[in-house]
């Protein structure tokens, strides 16, 4: 089956079709297209995605589902990504499955010991979260200071996921043909927006 | 044959999407107009936060539309074309619409326009009264605009003709209504305290209206300023504030300038046509005292019902059609928002 991948949680505009064997599950990457730009996933991720599906040989008609990033992502353009999924989800008749967007990045892990994965998020804090050695979330994601951490004994630090890394952290609910999980956003964070205090008087007496 | 376009609106705090009829005689019908509004997660912060509404937009965008299609009775393959606001609007809050439309349209395979949210706002009228004379005068009056525009055509050709240079008319109403101590958006509470009111007990200024001001330019913070500094002496002096006469005379104030100054713009220009929208358009004054005074002039006098005056699918979606119907070339699927889109520049 065919799978398109989205991620706008990153500075990356990440657009990429990805094929998943029905029987075995076997994913394998037929084309992507990626801008790092953090400004430009209004502009870039529709171009992309049909890029990527032209690129794969096929049209957006073929797709038959999609896995979308849904942060923790400090931009404003973690939404354009989520958007474009659910509007894609609705208008082609496919489902939409929601993926975190570390789990993704730690989907395309080396095996070996346990670790954890470490994005920006940005105002000198990172997003986080820690997993085992198979690659399973034992604990976040979560918004720190790195200063406040404890110490891993493996950290990855990529900067973005991979269309492939996308696509298998969606892949047991793909293949399990169950309902998606509705597309909900982690933003981890609390909007900025105050309480207006006794207002100011004008008069000067 | 006719034509659906469907139109996307996320500017500000309501998630819009509308579905008209283009005829081939170039009227646009209404078949659907869907409205989500963020509002009331607004209203404990007496403003909209940007993060709040882009948040909103995210949640309410696909269950908008699928909405309008139910009422329109369409499927989304019967769409021919879409339309969507690029600008004027709030950043964050705009990616998510023009997000939505482009993968909208390119599923669906049929061409985007990015549309003037302003413009928008002047083409909805053209749903409830039909195609709008050429020229036409609008005076767009809202939370984030006050301005009086030259329609020569809609689809491609508004200029503007003034502004305020300050405070918008629907800004004046939120602030006043807060020192009022009454809800936000103020509007609609003044609008009923005043109907209680006199509005001639207290004699508030009218802005931008000297012999050396700008003509057709408006001010409103200075009314703003006058109406706190009065509420403030009457507290001083410990009395009660009379909270009806003082919505009334404020909003005296505001109708008398924006109607002076648009009947003039018009009867100098030559223009027989005022239509007065955005979300202001629905105040009772405003459209009572433009009507006396349009028809003492001789000017046909527009105006919307409220729904359409407020921010809503519907506007974009009737701008869209007449964009169409110009045969204006569609936007490529790269453009981006502007959150200062200037008003002069109706399609992308
Ligand atoms: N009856 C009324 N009288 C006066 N003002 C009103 C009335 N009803 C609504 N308003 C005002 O209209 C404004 C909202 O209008 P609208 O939704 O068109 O504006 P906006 O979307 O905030 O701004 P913009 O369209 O410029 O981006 C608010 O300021 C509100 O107080
Ligand atoms: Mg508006």
């Amino acid at each position: 089956m065919l799978v398109l991948a989205i991620d706008t949680a990153t500075l990356a505009v990440t657009a990429g079709v990805v094929s998943v064997d029905r029987e075995t599950g076997a994913a394998r990457p037929l084309a992507e297209r990626v801008t790092l730009d953090a400004r430009a996933h209004g502009e870039l991720l529709t171009p992309h995605v049909l890029d990527a599906v032209g690129d794969a040989g096929h049209g957006l008609a073929d797709l038959d589902a999609i896995a979308c990033g849904v942060g923790p992502g400090p931009y404003t353009g973690l939404r354009a990504g989520m958007v474009t999924a659910a509007a894609l989800s609705h208008s082609l008749g496919v489902p939409a499955y929601p993926v975190c967007t570390l789990d993704a990045i730690a989907a395309s892990a080396e095996p070996g010991e346990p670790f954890r994965v470490l994005t920006d998020a940005r105002r000198r804090e990172v997003y986080w979260a820690d997993y085992d050695a198979e690659g399973r979330r034992l604990d976040g994601p979560h918004v720190d200071k790195p200063a406040e951490l404890t110490p891993a004994a493996r950290v990855l630090d990529h900067e973005q996921p991979t269309p492939l890394g996308i696509v298998e952290a969606a892949k047991a609910a793909i293949l399990s043909g169950a309902q998606p999980d509705p597309l909900t956003p982690l933003y981890l964070r609390r909007p900025d927006a105050t309480e207006p205090g006794t207002r100011k008087r004008v008069s000067t007496s | 044959m006719s034509r659906i376009v469907m139109g996307i609106e996320s500017s500000c705090d309501e998630t819009g999407v509308g579905l008209v009829r283009l005829h081939d005689d170039g009227t646009v019908e209404l078949l659907a107009d869907e409205v989500a509004s963020s509002v009331e997660q607004h209203a404990r912060f007496g403003g909209v936060v940007p993060e709040v509404a882009s948040r909103a937009h995210l949640e309410a965008m696909v269950p908008t539309a699928q909405r309008a299609f139910a009422t329109a009775g369409l499927e989304l393959s019967d769409v021919d074309a879409i339309a969507v606001t690029a600008g004027p609007g709030l950043a964050g809050a705009l990616l998510v619409g023009v997000s939505a439309a482009k993968a909208y349209a390119a599923a669906l395979g049929v061409p985007l326009y990015g549309v003037n949210h302003l413009a928008g706002h002047i083409a909805v009228d053209t749903l409830q009264h039909g195609p709008l004379p050429a020229p036409a005068l609008a005076l767009l009056v809202s939370g984030g605009h006050t301005q009086l525009l030259r329609v020569d055509d809609i689809a491609g050709k508004i200029t503007e003709i003034g502004s305020t240079v300050d405070d918008a008319a629907g800004e004046a109403y939120d602030k006043v209504a807060r020192l009022l101590e009454l809800p936000y958006p103020g509007g609609p509470p003044i609008d009923k305290a005043a109907k209680n009111g006199d509005p001639t007990a207290i004699a508030f200024p009218r802005g931008m209206t000297g012999p050396r001001d700008a003509r057709f330019d408006f001010s409103f913070s200075g009314l703003k300023t006058a109406v706190a500094r009065w509420v403030e002496a009457a507290q001083r002096r410990g009395e009660e504030i009379p909270v009806d006469d003082v919505a009334a005379s404020f909003q005296e104030a505001v109708a008398d300038v924006l109607t002076a100054k648009a009947v003039r713009a018009a009867t100098e220009s030559g223009i027989g046509t005022l239509v007065i929208s955005g979300g202001v358009a629905a105040n009772s004054r405003l459209s009572s005292l433009a009507a006396e005074r349009c028809e003492a002039a001789g000017i046909e006098l527009r105006v919307p019902r409220p729904r359409l005056c407020t921010d809503n699918g519907a506007m974009i979606a009737a701008l869209g059609a007449h964009v169409v119907a110009a045969g204006c070339a569609p936007s490529s699927l790269d453009f981006s928002a502007n959150p200062a889109l200037p008003v002069s520049t109706v399609s992308l």
